[in-house]
């Protein structure tokens, strides 16, 4: 599983949303990624150094490729969003920790994504459905409006989904699905912004649920050398020995518990 | 053909180093360079115990760089030990620590501690990280506050002593000459620079700590700039330092009279920075017809 920069291969790109972008990459990295893991990928400019962090969003290891889904949010992946096909782009990879998808043996689980927190939730249902060790998934999937990835989701589990201007589902947000349907789980893997993944590690403390979440912050190598991307620990962190871990190596994914956001 | 340098009487096998504070203790890239090929792996600052650094967000890019604010996060001197030092061990390269304190005896207490570790070749006193309010910095922009750390440490440290100068003063040359006065065995620079960036749609520091040090190939050349005015200030070695991308930038600071150089943001954006400019001196070298790499060491002035 070591790390490597690598030279991927634009197979197919567009724009399934507004500003996201569903990017297929063939790359011998696919081979070593598992959910809940990303890649950084470097900017089409020389003056933007730093390679963005995106989300693995599904892996298929016998073509050799990865998918990412991801929001233009800049110039620098505004740079990437103008390539086509065939076309080549510079990644570091594989990156950060993935969900554990062994916790969901014999277990019924959420599966919840928030926005460009929605991508690295679609390989990790498939991951669920692989194992077939869950006994039950359901996928919960809030938007601002448009929706994007649904159908993927719909080929592997029921997808229940939330749009914040109801113009699709349940009203509101994630939390608003589980209530207004009265669902139930005892593990829950999650990505999304802030606000949703705060609401979701006091759900889980509240009903003493596992609950596993990605977190995201600006970083620089990616690889746990420079310490830009820490987030606040409830327990002193092995590696840093203070209340601190490095998303990029330790994360992104954390058990809810453990993290202070 | 020979690249090898000699600072404080220690040899290095090539002048590519590691900057402190980009490259940690040298694990995280030892999986994409290997260690044995460079000339010192320079580890992340330690102080006595554990610092927690600054608030989120710690970085931001700029054109052509970055800036950071880690505020010296460290796990303190006794897990340095026991772990960084010791997954050091067994690799061919030199290792040079870098010391970081709140006040003089913190650093002394860090450098006695290092005292017995014979897998130290050599100390760098940081006394310019731009990040943390107390200590640090206040003694890099002073000549007497940095006259009077380097003599105590100097006085207590059994390694040869690098002092790392900030380019954020008004008379580099003046810092250079006041640590060689108090003894110090090797000055290194440039640390960051100090910056600020603005994010104009929320209204808000793009760096929770406001300000920040900026590096990368947009600060190359002031720090050129610098370590030609501190190198012919002074005749103690100077390891050279400041957006360094490949081999031609390093062999610029060669020649601006750096005895050595350092790698620091350019890790990020390519890990095998080090490795490939240390190849690309070699090429360089034997090019353009160059026996010993000494020669080049400030060849321009």
């Amino acid at each position: 599983m070591s790390k490597k920069k690598v030279t991927a291969v634009i197979r197919r790109h567009e724009e399934i949303a507004e500003q996201i972008y569903d990017l297929w990459l063939e790359t011998d990295l696919a081979a070593s990624a598992h959910a809940g893991q990303f890649v950084a990928v470097y900017p089409k400019d020389g003056a933007m150094l730093l390679p963005r962090p995106i989300s693995i969003c599904e892996i298929d290891e016998k073509e050799g490729l990865l998918r990412l889904v991801y929001r233009v949010a800049g110039k620098g992946t505004a740079s990437f969003s103008r390539m086509h096909a065939q076309d080549k782009l510079e990644i570091l990879g594989i990156l950060g920790n993935g969900f554990p998808i062994e916790k969901a043996d014999g277990k019924s689980v959420f599966v919840m994504g928030g926005g460009i927190g929605i991508p690295p939730m679609l390989e990790t249902v498939k991951a669920l459905k692989k194992r077939a060790g869950a006994q039950n998934i359901n996928a919960v999937l809030g938007y601002r409006s448009e929706r994007f990835l649904q159908q993927d989701f719909s080929q592997y589990c029921l997808a229940y989904m939330a749009t914040e201007d109801g113009s699709y589902g349940t009203k509101g947000n994630v939390m608003d699905v589980i209530r207004a349907h009265d669902l139930k789980a005892d593990l829950i893997f999650a990505c999304g912004p802030m606000p949703m993944l705060r609401a979701i590690k006091t759900y889980a403390a509240e009903n003493g649920i596992e609950a596993y979440i990605s977190l995201e912050e600006r970083m620089a190598c990616g690889v746990g050398a420079c310490l830009g991307c820490v987030c606040k620990t409830t327990q002193t962190d092995a590696h840093s020995k203070v209340n601190n871990s490095r998303i990029c190596t330790d994360g992104p994914v954390y058990p809810a518990s453990f993290v202070n956001i | 053909m020979n690249t090898a340098v000699t600072i404080a009487g220690v040899r290095f096998k090539n002048p590519v180093m590691t900057a402190s504070g980009t490259f940690g203790s040298g694990m995280e890239y030892s999986e994409f360079v290997d260690l044995n090929r460079l000339g010192a792996v320079v580890t992340k600052g330690v102080a006595n115990v554990p610092w927690p650094g600054n608030d989120t967000p710690r970085v931001a890019e700029t054109y052509g760089g970055m800036l950071n604010a880690i505020g010296l996060q460290n796990p303190g001197i006794d897990t340095f030990i026991e772990r960084d030092l010791r997954f050091l061990k067994d690799f061919d390269t030199r290792v040079i620590v870098n010391v970081c304190g709140k006040s003089i005896e913190d650093y002394l207490e860090v450098v006695e501690r290092l005292s017995d570790e014979p897998r130290v070749d050599l100390l760098e006193i940081n006394v310019s990280c731009p990040n943390v309010k107390e200590g640090a910095i206040a003694f890099g922009q002073d000549p007497a506050a940095l006259a009077k750390i380097t003599k105590q440490i100097k006085a207590k440290a059994k390694q040869p002593v690098i002092m790392k100068l900030s380019p954020n003063v008004t008379d580099i040359a003046l810092m250079a000459k006041t640590a060689e006065d108090a003894g110090a065995d090797a000055i290194s620079l440039i640390n960051t620079i100090t910056g600020m960036k603005i994010d104009i749609y929320r209204k808000k520091f793009a760096l929770a700590n406001k300000t920040g040090g900026l590096s990368g190939p947009c600060i190359k050349p002031v720090a050129v700039r610098m370590v030609y005015q501190a190198a012919h200030a002074v005749s103690i070695p100077v390891i050279g330092m400041g957006g360094i991308a490949n081999a031609e930038d390093a062999i610029e600071f060669l020649m601006a009279g750096a005895t050595a150089v350092a790698i620091g943001a350019m890790n990020f954006i390519n890990p095998y920075t080090t490795v490939e400019t240390a190849e690309g001196i070699e090429r360089f070298m034997r090019q353009q017809k160059i026996e010993d790499v000494n020669s080049l060491i400030g060849c321009v002035s």
